[in-house]
Formats: C-alpha cells, structure tokens, sequence
C-alpha cells in the first residue's frame, strides 16, 4: 500500500510560481476587451441617442411645452399639453383595465388551475405567445373591441386603454404569476392546516404577500405601454387635439403619437419641441422605472 | 378541557361550536413544564396499556400513491387521546406521507391517492362528503420549518380562528392564553404588534405551536417540528409538547430517535423496501408498542438495528 502511494504521488515542487499571473493571456484579455467593447457599444448608442437629443431639445424646455397645444402657425411656442394629458389618461385606463385582468388571470393560473386539463395548458401556451404578438396587432384587436363594445367615435381614452391593457396584459400576468410563485408553500400550507380555505389562503396569504412583486411588474409593463405609437394609430388617435381629454370617452392625444408627428414637420422649431418632448416622454418613463426600483427595494421580501 | 365535537359537518362550511375554555389549570402546567427537565422524566415512566384504550385517530389498510409510485404500503395504526405516538425511521420511508395523510394535507399533492381508512373517532376522514378543511380544524399541524405568516405575532395567532370563523369574545384573551400554552406569553407579551420574522427560529416554531392551539383542534400532528432547531430550542419544544399532552392528542414525526425516546408514549418504527424491479422505495410499518418497549426490547431485528444505529 505505501509503496503504490509513493509510486503514484505527483512529483512536488515547495515554490509556488511567481511572475505574471495566467489570467493576464493574450487570449484572456482578447476575451475581456471584446467583452468590454459590446458592452461600450450599447452603453454609447444609448448615451449619444439622450444627449444630442436633450441638446437639440434644451432650447424648448420652458413652461409653454407644458401648458400650450400643438400649432404650426406659432412654432416657437407651440406644447404638447394634450399629448402629455393624454397619456397620463391612458395610463389610468390602462393600468384600470390591465391590473384586475391581469392579477386575476394570474391567481387562478398559479393557485386554482388543474395543470393536467387540456385547456390550461393550452391557455398557458397562448400566454407566453401572447407576450410575443406585435403591438400593432392589438391594436387591430382594440378595434374590434370597440366596435363590439358599439362605440362609433374612434380615438377616444378608452380605446387606446383596450390596446395598451391588452399589449401589456400578458406581461402583468407573466410578472404576477412569478411574484405569486416566490411565496414560499410553507405559507400557503401553514394556512391550509389550520382549516383555511384555498381563496382565504390566496386572499389573507398569498396576495398579500406578493404586492411588491405585482406593483414591480405592473409598473414596468406600464412604462412599457407609454412609449407605444403603433397601436394607438390604429385606435384612430389623432393628433392636433387642441382640448384636455376630461374623461375615458374623451378624444385624446398622446405624446408618442405627437412626437412621430412633429419630427416630421419641415419647420426646425417644430422638430426642436418634438426633441424636448422626447425628453419629457423618458423623464416619464424612468420616474416609472424608478418607482418600479423602489417598491422592489423597498417592500420586497426575500423568503 | 376543550370540548368539540368529534364530528366533521360534510357541508362547505366548517361547524364552529368550539367553545374557547381553554382552562388555566392547564396553561400553567404547560409553562410550567418548561426548563424542567425532572418532570418530563417523570413522565415517561408513566404506566399505559398495551394498546391505546381509547383512539383518537387510526388507520387501517393505509396505502398511499404518488401516480404510480407506491408511497406507503399497508399501515395500520391506532393513536391514543392524551399520548404522544411518535413515528421514526430512515429517509424516504414515507412516515411524513403518513402523517400528512392525518389532515388530509396529501389531499394538496396533485397526483396522490389514498386508500384505507382513517378513522377519526369512528369517523373517516377520507369518507365521501367530508371536507377536507374542516378535518383540519379538528387536526392541526405543525411543520419541519418555522412558517410564521409575514404579520404580526398577534395576527399569526389570530388567524387561524378569524379563517375558520371560531367565536371567540375576546380576541386578546385568545392569543394571550395560545402563547402561554405554547410557552411563549413572557417571551413576546410586550411586542405582539411586531413581525413573527423577529423571534429566533425556537420563538417562530413556538409561534406556529400557538398558532395551531389557537384554533383548539383535538389532534396536533408534527411533522420533524425540531430538525431547523439548535438543541436548547429542542428541549423546550420537547418540554412543551409533554405538557400540551393534558389537552391534545400529539403524533409526530421525528428523525431524532432520543426525541421519540424522551416525549413519546407509543412509537412506530416504519422502513422502506426497494421494489425489485423499479427500485423505488415503498414505506412500511415494521413495528408499533410502548416506546420503552422499543426502545428496550424490540420484536422485530430491523428495529433493533436501526435503534443501535446499525443502519440508517
């Protein structure tokens, strides 16, 4: 036995090698500057795309962005009020419609379906293709809701909001569904053992317990939602508004639709508003995204 | 003494007439026990029958399936009222499938399927027409990790009797009495309005022992209640069972031997049998008498085996 083990024991050396580390290779750092480099690309595009449109747009950032309506006879002063009204209205349609639905499809996907039946399954499988569908397409399928529903006025709130829920609705879902997964099935089964119904469970237990994880979701679908173009198109949703949106059955503008309008106009002081509008519309977005960042931070459990 | 009757209503609601007595007499036997190691001594010298006089709970023919898989196999099992029947063997050898089959939690695993009966005073909770949910008012459970709710300890305790709609006059006086039976009133008296996720892991276990008292079922199953604990937080967990034992009937399952040697009054020793052709392990009862029996002078060799830890 000793002698195999002599035998066999690897030729040792006491010092440990010193000089330069084999991390530091030519093909080790070949791999990290391409990693650096696809990293610096993406960063730099985003970064050149926010600054020469904030300096393109800084010369309009005032107060009559905010509080005038579009005109081409007053270019200089000309504000995408409607546009930025509008889509705050479209937000509260959206979020009205999309949340409920959503939450709702969620539970009883997680919580009370049968993975075995057929029909699960095969609503399972749309969900996740769903999520892939073109906005333009719900648009298309806005329009026909509306229609159904027997509203003749096109571009009005409640439209748009259709569109947008049902463009963000499979991702509400997706996102609930997970926050509903990450509560641990010790809670769920200590409340079923002491006689509590399954809805009780979900309810007093579950729901609650994922909130932070809906809110996240929901949040980020939503500012999603609020850079769409495509779908509000096909509601009909004009343009030149010139009035506040006072309700869901208003015509309404919003502020994509406005800003695909005004880049297109010849005049350059119409193209510098549409730039400080742009700017408006990601200020918007990241206070979403920030907020989505801080209820996750905030009020997210780790089990 | 909690009375209730032994009865399961097959209608969708659970029938509350649990009357809230829990008497003081006994409160203060369980926190009395705590810390006393001499009177749990004492207690298992007490001296029982051969076989439970008077059964709370038994099985017969008790067979389980997960799909195809043949979980447990054949157990039959009486659990006498007022004992402490504890089940033990090796990994895998379906002992918490039994367990769970008590309250029909197996019920929430979507491929098993039970065969036999269980009987809960004469009555079978497996019968057609009985609800599942109020089986598990009369037989509470205890889980292998603390599983406080992410409330309030106040609201933890609470819960359970808001859910099953118990009538209680004065909630306080519900939770003060749960958490002096559970040993855990001076612990948490002055901080019943903070979250359950502050107390140690033997507070949170000692929560959800309260919690499961609160709704005054008649059976406590507890499944490894000690496994996530450190031995001083197992001792008082031990402590406080031998006193619950007044009031409840107690089964539980434990992997630590010494545990079923210093709380139980019956043991059943359970083992797994590999099939010959799939190798899949099937659990079996080997054996089931007075823990000091088992402990002693067992019938069978494989529990002599596993008691002296020859395998296992």
């Amino acid at each position: 036995m000793a002698s195999a083990a002599v035998a066999t024991a690897r030729e040792t050396t006491v010092a440990i090698a010193t000089g330069k580390t084999r991390d530091r290779s030519p093909g080790s750092l070949a791999f990290l500057i391409a990693l650096w480099a696809s990293l610096f690309f993406g960063v730099m595009v985003l970064l050149v795309l926010i600054v020469s449109t904030a300096l393109d747009g800084a010369a309009r950032m005032d107060g009559a962005l905010f509080t005038n309506y579009l005109s081409s006879l007053q270019p200089e002063t000309s504000g995408f009020r409607a546009g930025i009204l509008g889509s705050m209205w479209l937000m509260l349609g959206t979020s009205l419609l999309a949340v409920p639905l959503g939450i709702a499809s969620a539970l009883y996907l997680e919580e009370f379906a049968d993975r075995n039946r057929w029909y699960n399954r095969l609503i399972e499988l749309n969900l996740q293709n769903l999520a892939a569908v073109p906005a333009v397409v719900y648009g298309l399928l806005a329009v026909a809701a509306m229609s159904v529903l027997g509203f003749s006025s096109s571009g009005i709130v409640l439209g748009g909001s259709i569109a947008l829920a049902l463009l963000i609705l499979p991702v509400v879902i997706i996102t609930t569904r997970e926050a509903v997964r990450a509560v641990p099935r010790e809670i769920r089964d200590g409340s079923l053992a002491l006689g509590a119904t399954v809805w009780q469970t979900t309810w007093r237990q579950t729901l609650p317990s994922a909130v932070p994880g809906i809110a996240t979701g929901t949040i980020l679908g939503l500012s999603r939602a609020i850079g769409e173009a495509a779908p509000l198109l096909l509601v009909g949703v004009a343009v030149g508004i010139r009035f506040d949106p006072n309700g869901f059955l208003s015509a309404f503008t919003a502020l994509p639709m406005q800003i695909f309008n005004q880049t297109s106009r010849p005049q350059e002081e119409l193209q510098t508003a549409a730039a400080a509008a742009i700017i408006v519309l990601l200020v918007m977005i990241l206070g979403m995204n920030a907020l989505a960042i801080f209820i996750r931070n905030k009020f997210q459990r780790s089990w | 003494m909690a009375t209730q009757p032994h009865t399961f209503s097959t209608r969708e609601e659970a029938p509350v007439t649990t009357t809230i007595d829990i008497e003081t007499t006994t409160t203060e036997g369980a926190a009395g026990s705590v810390g006393s190691l001499a009177d749990v001594h004492g207690d298992i010298e007490r001296v029982l029958p051969d076989a439970p006089p008077d059964p709370v709970m038994e099985a017969f023919g008790l067979n389980v399936f997960y799909g195809d898989f043949h979980a447990v196999h054949d157990v039959n099992l009486s659990f006498g009222k007022h004992e402490i029947t504890a089940l033990i063997g090796p990994s895998g050898c379906g002992k918490s499938t039994v367990l769970r089959c008590l309250n029909r939690m197996n019920d929430l695993v979507p491929s098993a399927r039970v065969e036999g009966d269980i009987l809960y005073h004469g009555q079978n909770v497996y019968a057609r027409g009985v609800d599942p949910i109020a089986v598990r008012t009369h037989i509470g459970m205890v889980f292998q990790k603390p599983n406080p709710f992410p409330k309030s300890i106040y609201d933890n305790i609470a819960y359970g009797p808001r859910v099953i709609g118990m009538k209680v006059d004065d909630m306080d006086d519900v939770v003060e009495q749960a958490l002096r039976s559970a040993a855990l009133w001076d612990e948490v008296k002055d901080k019943l309005k903070q979250s359950a996720y502050g107390l140690s892991g033997g507070q949170q276990q000692r929560l959800c022992i309260a919690r499961t008292i609160a709704t005054q079922p008649d059976v406590i199953l507890m499944d490894e209640p000690c496994s996530a604990l450190d031995p001083i937080a197992t001792s008082r967990i031990e402590d406080l069972m031998v006193g619950l034992r007044e009031e409840f009937t107690i089964i539980i399952v434990t992997h630590n031997m010494q545990q079923a040697a210093r709380v139980s009054d019956r043991t059943a020793f359970f083992t797994a049998r590999p099939d010959e052709t799939t190798g899949n392990r099937t659990g079996l009862l080997v054996e089931y008498d007075l823990t000091s029996r088992i402990f002693t002078n067992p019938a069978d060799q494989r529990t002599e085996d596993y008691i002296s830890g020859r395998f296992g």
